[in-house]
């Protein structure tokens, strides 16, 4: 009787394994991406959301609604606190507009000042800007299958195909169930780490996994990184064409 | 003896003109290259103190650790009280504060939309209390294109070439996009009063200056500052004192637990001054010192070859009794006299080409289009009280040195052959 449990435990572990052996030889790594990409965009978004950023001398919390259509149209509206509320961000393709209302203008953001901080958090303009997709940019395979907080992820190793990428190196760990990257690292070519994304509160939305807090960290600076926590996420609405361009950027 | 002397060296010109011409030379060479030096390190150092880094700045000493990019969300807050503090415990300093600040600027075309846009390095100085003294010490009246120095709240004044680049003219408006203390987006429109050519081409690329209290309004920076600069009374920087003054504060305020507290820093501990200063220092006594080596070797040869030609002379002067030593002295005295004369011609020259080279200098300013240092794009000399006897070290000493050298024959000499040796 004992040895009949054991050969059948043993049995269900085998085939558990090859079961998984199963998935991730299915999977190429360029089809988990795909399938990533698939989880995390839909044709429209509307968020909205808390930027924490944790400066050196205090944390400062920005409320903000994002509208997303496709890869690369998006606009932004921040709701709160009152020293930014009223400031809008268009981004149309690879051109970004930043509204005041102060000055009531919309200056188009170019050149090096893309590479400046968004609201002095960890993000650039730049990062936000980046809509390719990561197949059109880097050449992805698995190197190896990891364990990040009780969950089993494929740990992905992407090298840039393209001369104007961003970051030459990214590793990508993606849950093996959810399809969600549960943590992210971006290098320079010098190999240098220059950020980290945590991702976590994965959350079952409309179907799909989604995780409702990231946190970015610039690896050159100090401190606790930027959190970024989605306080509502609707995948799919309906969003007026209007709220993309120009026009709306003027006081309403 | 010197009236001897001096009358030998004039009546007999074939031993003295060459010595004087070589000594004449080497001085006027010495002369030109220190006050070369000296002018060229002296606007580096005096622009970046005026600029730049003070004769001593106060920063927070996270500010100081990053100040390159300029980081004011690691300011020094309240400020006005910091402000009492160094008045009232350094009055022999003058004691005032600067905001730098990078951002975009931005020109509007008349429906409101881009005409023209380039990043801008702003500086943000106390130019309406009348009593900081920064409108002189930045020279801003005299470096003014056009227009005038900002006197009224969204005033500001863009560097000359920076406005020629944009297609500004004075009165337009443009807008300023950059991040506040705690960075957040900031705007602000402000008018051109004027526009400015330092000479620094750091500056001239991109320079926007504005008034303090406009730069405080526009980056939350309400009592506090990103620099509290202190400059000497006198106006000249003294390493000893604004070391002492640097040393009494940082042992009374600055806290090695707290990265907020402020610490202070000489002109020389910033933007690598210090290796500037020690190397003009080091390349003036290394000219002096090359001079003094290559002419005592030319004047020895020098010596040597009118040693062989006064060969008779010495014989006849030892034959008559005269002791070699005497002999050897009034020649060391001699040398003595040509190195002075050779020295006073060569000072001669060489202020002559310093004070045209202080007034019309060397343009260096196609060089420094990339350059994110303070330097002065014209680098001219400067004459100094040194000048007009450095030139006597090496003109003097290098003779003598020659002198001395091929003078040593005149102890080979045996009496006992003298009168084989004039019979020839």
């Amino acid at each position: 009787m004992i040895k009949f449990t054991h050969i059948f435990t043993l049995l269900l572990c085998t085939s558990f394994v090859v079961q998984l052996t199963k998935i991730s030889q299915k999977l190429t790594a360029k089809e988990i991406i795909e399938k990533v990409d698939d989880n995390m965009s839909s044709d429209t978004q509307i968020t909205e959301s808390d930027m924490v950023i944790h400066g050196k001398r205090n944390s400062r919390t920005i409320t903000s609604k994002t509208y997303i259509r496709g890869k690369h149209d998006s606009y932004t509206e921040y709701l709160a606190p009152a020293r930014e509320e009223g400031t809008k961000m268009l981004k149309l393709d690879d051109r970004l507009w930043i509204y005041s209302p102060s000055t009531d203008r919309s200056i188009q953001l170019s050149g090096h000042m893309l590479r400046q901080s968004v609201m002095g958090s960890d993000l650039s303009y730049e990062d936000m800007m980046e809509d390719r997709e990561l197949t059109d940019i880097y050449n992805a395979e698995i190197v190896s299958e990891e364990e990040i907080d009780g969950r089993n992820t494929w740990k992905l190793e992407l090298i840039a195909k393209v001369n104007d990428a961003s970051y030459h190196k990214r590793m990508i760990w993606v849950d093996t169930e959810r399809f969600v990257p549960l943590k992210e690292e971006l290098f320079a070519k010098s190999g240098q780490l220059l950020k980290e994304t945590i991702m976590s509160n994965i959350t079952k939305i409309d179907g799909r996994w989604y995780p409702k807090k990231m946190n970015y960290k610039d690896m050159l600076k100090s401190g606790k990184g930027t959190d970024f926590i989605v306080k509502s996420i609707e995948f799919n609405a309906e969003i007026a064409a209007h709220i993309f361009t120009k026009g709306s950027l003027r006081k309403s | 003896m010197i009236k001897f002397l001096l009358k030998g060296i004039l009546r007999d010109r074939s031993r003295s003109i060459l010595p004087i011409i070589i000594t004449a030379l080497g001085v006027g060479l010495t002369v030109l290259l220190s006050g070369y030096l000296k002018g060229a390190f002296g606007d580096i150092i005096d622009q970046n103190a005026r600029f730049e880094t003070g004769h001593v700045k106060v920063m927070t000493q996270a500010y100081a650790e990053n100040k390159d990019q300029v980081p004011n969300d690691l300011a020094l807050l309240n400020v006005s009280e910091w402000m009492d503090t160094l008045r009232a415990d350094y009055p022999q300093m003058q004691w005032i504060q600067r905001i730098k600040f990078g951002g975009l600027i931005d020109v509007p075309n008349a429906e409101g939309n881009t005409r023209a846009q380039g990043p801008a390095t702003g500086m943000a100085l106390d130019l309406f209390s009348g009593k900081s003294g920064e409108n002189k010490r930045m020279n801003l009246e005299a470096s003014l294109v056009t227009g005038t120095i900002p006197k009224d709240s969204g005033n500001a004044i863009i560097g000359h070439d920076f406005s020629e680049k944009l297609n500004l003219n004075l009165g337009d408006e443009i807008t300023l996009f950059g991040s506040t203390m705690n960075g957040s987006m900031t705007f602000k429109t402000f008018i051109i009063s004027g526009t400015i050519r330092f000479g620094t081409s750091a500056m001239d690329k991109g320079a926007l200056i504005i008034d303090i209290s406009d730069a405080q309004l526009m980056l939350d920076m309400d009592n506090a500052t990103g620099e509290i600069l202190g400059y000497l009374k006198s106006g000249v920087y003294e390493e000893s004192e604004t070391s002492s003054v640097a040393a009494s504060f940082n042992d009374s305020y600055k806290q090695f637990t707290d990265e907020f507290s402020p610490e202070m820093l000489t002109l020389r501990e910033q933007n690598n001054l210090a290796s500037l200063l020690d190397y003009a220092d080091v390349m003036s006594a290394l000219f002096i010192f090359i001079f003094v080596l290559a002419m005592s070797i030319v004047l020895w040869n020098t010596g040597l070859l009118g040693g062989l030609r006064r060969y008779q002379e010495f014989g006849i002067r030892l034959a008559l009794g005269e002791s070699k030593a005497n002999i050897y002295w009034s020649m060391v005295m001699e040398a003595v006299l040509i190195g002075v004369i050779g020295s006073i011609l060569g000072t001669i020259i060489g202020l002559g080409i310093t004070y045209y080279m202080q007034v019309v200098g060397i343009d260096i300013s196609s060089y420094l289009d990339n350059s994110s240092m303070i330097m002065p794009s014209v680098l001219r000399a400067k004459i100094t009280p040194s000048l007009f006897y450095i030139g006597f070290i090496p003109g003097v000493l290098a003779m003598v040195f020659g002198t001395m050298l091929a003078g040593i024959g005149i102890y080979k000499r045996e009496t006992a052959n003298l009168f084989s040796e004039l019979e020839v």
